[in-house]
């Protein structure tokens, strides 16, 4: 009797206030925005602040399926700039081209993805060194590709996703196709993690891979598949990030870490078995809302990096402690 | 007669729900080999840990040549006298013998510096006076030398520390015979130069061939103590004379046995040879052994995980040959592992999604999490239920569980597979004796609705109530075979490789 109420009583205590903290944060920062520019209440305001939000938010749900299931992708932002200058280079100035360079962009994304899981798979790379060395090559390549000075033009038909907005909707008067495509990526990538079979192989071969191999979980090919989607993600925010940031070749550089630091601030366990795509997406509004901050504090870019670094410090730091607490 | 170099007496050492020692008095003499002997779990290795400092005894006393001591961290111990070698080395593989020899206490020159050639020539002596020392140089690296070596190298260590005291624990555990005849000189020319020496085993030949003397240990009490060496026969009594208490449940009678689901003919890997076995449905088999003899080997073979590279097995009747796990369990073969925490359980994860794993991981990776082709939540649950497992909710983090009911949500993964062959490695460990029954109680009822059960259990008096037929391995094969109801006297001279009782 005793024994079974006891336990019971403790959940409760311990289950109460579960919201994620990540959805605070981005309130306190979103009425901070508010205070400083009451036009953010208005359909631009918000609507462009979710465009600029939504390459990000899309990489975070995919690089939030890697570190659930125990690794890093640090090749998403050099991917990135592959696919904008990779494009850049195959569409050259032919609006036509777009019907193909899409398609083939993504399979790159997908390519790339499935590369970065055999070689952790197989050759037994840890992640954080075989991506590492993926960024640096994908990066070399763009850079061969484009000759180090890539045409600084998309046609139109290209930057219709990064750029586009969808006029006369009700309500909010208009939407960005970006905000558009990252619903879809977010809906898409959520209910493959948290509604579908493969979410909870993902979560059980990041938690315990002895385990899971030993209950027949396809360890690798559920590995290979976290990482094919982060690809997949990547060439999806480098096709975006295309449409409204125009064509060089640092265009992706640092966006690999930008969504490792969503993804923790959506409480993802780094090293593997707790992720949640819902959270990164509030981890990634989150991110861009305080990089939103400092510009309206007219604070340069170099402080933006220290902070961003700060930031991901002080999210682990925070995880690790309350991992400390519930005594994982 | 000479006085103990160590004394322990009435050490009492309790944790939390177990008495781990009662009341345990034990001496050693210089120039002695004394035998502690037990099952897993009498508390030998508490002993050892109480003597080096490791554990604190809740009472009772620890007395160095004399006088009263307090050790209350290892280097302690060792800086006063007494060297303790774990069956893992504490020798460092990328370093020379030399280095490892004086590690921490490398010979200085005048100026400071590591002093190679003096830490050389004093390795030589260190080692000379071991028969293996011809074959050791002391610029090779550790790790470039065979188990049997390493382990003289140990000694060596613990020797030009100047230890009174060796404690060896199972230091056999990973020797082949040679090697053991190695290590035996080695111990007796411990033993001539006055070295007090606890040497803790299994195996009946070990203890006739080095001991002086022999302490048996069941339960945390001395069960007996013998001024010299008896017949195998008397230790093995002290070991286990206790009654096999009534919570097993009843073997199988013979008309609930039917026709063998699994058979292997000549199976053999580097860690087995000459498996012939047969599981029938209904029928639980035991597998008997001491550690390292190769049963946990013979369930990974089966289970696909370190695969038979020759002989024949047959499921039902038809031949497979399983590469993976995940073969073997499509073919029709559940384990649940032997170390729960490390190898079945995901921790972070509800119980539900532990017990969902591996029907989840047969199905569609796009079919819902709720619900699958082989089954869906609402089974776990009534499957869960039925195991009447204490949770919280079946929503709760597996990790807050006790170690019973972690173990009944592995149970129940198998479970919505319907395995046809169905492994358990020690499926009690560390856990209660009420869930014990509950587990005892769950593998007989799947024996009735028709599988077969192979059972490995280090834990003898389990394996004897509950299996139908126990299996005794040793050194990779399978050396006899008993039915219910066998002693646990026989069995251990099995076990131990007194295989006179064993026909």
């Amino acid at each position: 009797m005793t024994d079974g109420t006891r336990p019971r009583g403790a959940e409760r205590r311990l289950r109460a206030p579960r919201i994620n903290p990540v959805w605070i944060l981005l309130a306190v920062l979103i009425a901070a925005i508010i205070y400083m520019n009451t036009g953010f209440v208005e359909p631009t305001g918000y609507m462009n602040f979710l465009k600029r939000a939504a390459p990000l938010a899309i990489l975070a749900a995919g690089q939030v399926y890697v570190i659930t299931s125990g690794g890093f992708d640090l090749s998403v932002g050099s991917l990135i700039t592959l696919v904008v200058v990779g494009s850049s280079m195959l569409t050259n100035n032919d609006p036509a081209a777009t019907l193909w360079v899409i398609p083939l962009m993504l399979g790159l994304g997908l390519v790339v993805g499935f590369v970065n899981g055999l070689v952790v798979c197989f050759l037994r790379v840890p992640s954080l060194i075989a991506t590492l060395g993926m960024m640096i090559t994908l990066n070399g390549l763009a850079f061969l590709w484009s000759g180090g000075a890539p045409r600084g033009y998309l046609p139109d038909t290209y930057r219709f996703f990064g750029r586009e907005l969808i006029r006369d909707v009700p309500l909010v008067g208009f939407i960005p196709v970006s905000v558009i495509v990252m619903a879809v990526v977010i809906g898409a990538y959520g209910w493959l993690m948290h509604r579908a079979n493969l979410g909870r192989q993902v979560h059980a071969i990041g938690d315990n891979p002895v385990a899971a191999h030993l209950a027949g979980v396809p360890v690798a090919r559920v590995r290979i598949t976290a990482f094919v989607l982060s690809g997949l993600s990547g060439a999806v925010a480098g096709i975006l990030l295309g449409g409204f940031a125009g064509v060089s070749t640092d265009v992706g550089a640092g966006y690999e870490l930008q969504a490792i630091t969503a993804a923790v601030l959506g409480g993802a366990q780094l090293l593997g078995g707790r992720g949640s795509v819902p959270a990164a997406f509030g981890g990634a509004l989150a991110l861009t809302a305080i990089f939103t901050l400092l510009n309206f504090l007219g604070l340069p870019q170099p402080v933006r990096q220290v902070v961003q670094g700060l930031i991901l410090i002080a999210a682990v730091a925070l995880a690790m402690h309350r991992r400390r607490q519930t005594g994982t | 007669m000479t006085a103990p170099v160590i004394e322990m007496r009435g050490i009492t050492k309790t944790f939390p729900g177990v008495r781990a020692l009662s009341d345990v008095s034990f001496d050693v003499r210089a120039g002695e080999v004394q035998a502690l002997v037990g099952e897993n779990g009498a508390g030998k290795s508490t002993l050892i840990k109480i003597l080096s400092g490791v554990y604190r005894a809740d009472s009772g006393e620890v007395r160095l040549g004399g006088t009263p001591v307090h050790f209350s961290h290892p280097v302690e111990s060792l800086a006063a006298g007494i060297a303790v070698i774990y069956q893992e080395f504490s020798l460092l593989p990328e370093r020379t013998v030399a280095q490892n020899l004086f590690l921490g206490r490398e010979p200085r020159t005048r100026f400071g510096l590591i002093d190679a050639r003096r830490m050389r020539e004093e390795s030589r002596e260190a080692l000379s006076l071991f028969a293996a020392a011809g074959r050791i140089d002391p610029d090779r690296l550790v790790g470039e030398l065979d188990v049997a070596t390493q382990q003289v190298v140990e000694i060596a260590k613990a020797v030009s520390t100047g230890a009174r005291v060796v404690v060896m624990d199972e230091p056999t555990a990973a020797l082949n015979e040679a090697e053991c005849e190695e290590l035996f000189a080695a111990v007796d020319t411990l033993r001539g130069r006055g070295v007090a020496i606890i040497y803790i085993t299994h195996r009946m030949r070990e203890i006739t061939r080095l001991a002086d003397r022999v302490t048996v240990l069941k339960d945390g009490e001395i069960a007996a103590r013998f001024d010299e060496v008896p017949e195998p026969g008397a230790i093995v009594r002290a070991m286990v004379g206790r009654d096999i208490e009534d919570f097993y449940a009843p073997p199988a009678r013979p008309e609930e046995i039917g026709a063998p689901v699994l058979a292997v003919r000549g199976g053999g890997n580097d860690r087995l040879r000459d498996i012939d076995l047969e599981v029938r449905a209904g029928e639980i088999v035991g597998l008997a052994g001491i550690q390292g003899a190769g049963r946990v080997a013979l369930a990974m073979a089966l289970f696909g995980e370190a695969p038979f590279d020759r002989g024949e097995v047959t499921l039902d009747g038809e031949t497979v040959s399983f590469r993976t796990p995940r073969a073997a369990i499509r073919g029709g073969v559940g384990l649940l592992p032997g170390d729960r925490k490390s190898e079945g359980l995901v921790l972070m994860q509800s119980v539900r999604d532990n017990g969902m794993l591996t029907s989840r991981a047969f199905a569609s990776p796009l079919s819902s999490h709720r619900r699958n082709a082989n089954g869906d939540l609402g089974g776990m649950d009534r499957l869960l239920d039925g195991m009447e497992i204490r949770a919280a909710n079946y929503d709760q983090d597996i990790r807050a569980l006790s170690g019973g009911n972690q173990q009944k949500a592995i149970v129940a993964r198998w479970l919505s597979m319907r395995p046809r062959l169905l492994i358990f490695i020690e499926p009690t460990r560390g856990i209660d004796v009420n869930s014990k029954a509950g587990i005892y109680h769950l593998m007989r009822d799947l024996a009735r609705e028709g599988a077969g059960i192979l059972m490995i259990s280090s834990d003898l008096p389990e394996v004897i109530g509950v299996a139908d037929r126990v299996l005794v391995m040793q050194e990779g094969r399978i050396v006899a075979e008993f039915p219910h109801g066998a002693s646990e006297q026989e069995v251990m001279h099995a076990a131990t490789g007194e295989r006179g009782v064993a026909a």
